[in-house]
């Protein structure tokens, strides 16, 4: 378990360092969601799968998608068909490759080894985290959801345009 | 199968935060900045989740969760501020609007 801890570790911090050198944010969001990627393998050998799973579906599925929509949005025209032809060239896509797919033998190998014997420490599952969540800190959550309402809100009032309607009849 | 050391999770939550904080320090584009944040808010929840999994507790893990709704809430009106930017000022970079008239 610590072997998976410490190569996932590894292939985090250089994904990071890789993310913050690019120049294209689209080769900066592909190693940014490896190094997501990463830190999902390191919440699991540190005993919270439930959080690494939260940590792909939302991280790496939800924000992420947001990021990708933002740069779609911004690159129009003929900039993004050379970008678009720049996308298929292997030296863009290989090393998000390489380092994805040091994380799936990692996660070939944890599935492998946890059919035979528990792992060291208890794992702390989502039973545990849900009666902490909505015992003691039930006030965060109604905080949070206050705070989820007042992003969607700001996002929703500084993404509005007034589009002009047509006049009728 | 031994425990993974409490001291090597935090130094990877402390690289992991530093390599966030120097991309915000170093890089000009806000998506960038934007990214290196996010690199950050999650060190931070890892360190959270370490010092969780170190005494057995669900807490870490909760904490983490707030993280994750704050992030999510950031990341939504930090896009809609990058967008309207760069309605504005056909840029994305941060020099471009350094003088901000009130």
């Amino acid at each position: 378990m610590t072997i998976v801890f410490y190569v996932a570790g590894a292939v985090a911090i250089v994904s990071t360092a890789l993310m913050i050198t690019r120049l294209h944010a689209v080769h900066a969001l592909l190693y940014l969601i490896v190094s997501l990627l990463a830190v999902s393998v390191v919440f699991y050998t540190l005993g919270a799968p439930f959080v690494a799973a939260l940590e792909v579906i939302i991280y790496a599925g939800a924000i992420m998608v947001l990021f990708v929509f933002v740069v779609m949005l911004l690159n129009l025209g003929e900039q993004a068909a050379r970008a678009e032809r720049a996308l298929m060239k292997p030296s863009m896509w290989i090393g998000p490759l390489i380092l994805a797919a040091i994380l799936m033998a990692e996660l070939v190998y944890l599935l492998a080894a946890s059919s035979g014997g528990n792992s060291g420490r208890a794992p702390i599952g989502p039973r545990e985290v849900g009666a902490s969540l909505f015992g003691p800190y039930l006030i965060g959550v109604e905080l949070a959801s206050m705070l989820l309402l007042g992003g969607l809100v700001g996002a929703y009032r500084l993404g509005y345009r007034k589009i002009p309607r047509p006049e009728v009849g | 199968m031994e425990m993974v050391p409490i001291r090597d999770g935090f130094i990877l939550a402390g690289a992991l935060f530093a390599l966030g904080l120097i991309g915000v320090l170093v890089r000009r584009n806000v998506i960038f900045i934007l990214m290196s944040i996010e690199v950050m808010l999650n060190a931070a929840g890892l360190a959270f989740v370490v010092a969780g999994a170190r005494w057995d507790q669900p807490d870490g893990q909760v904490v983490f969760l707030f993280i994750l709704a704050m992030a999510a809430a950031e990341v939504s009106v930090g896009l809609a501020l990058v967008l309207e930017l760069y309605h504005q000022y056909r840029s994305l970079d941060t020099d471009a609007i350094s003088r901000m008239r009130g």
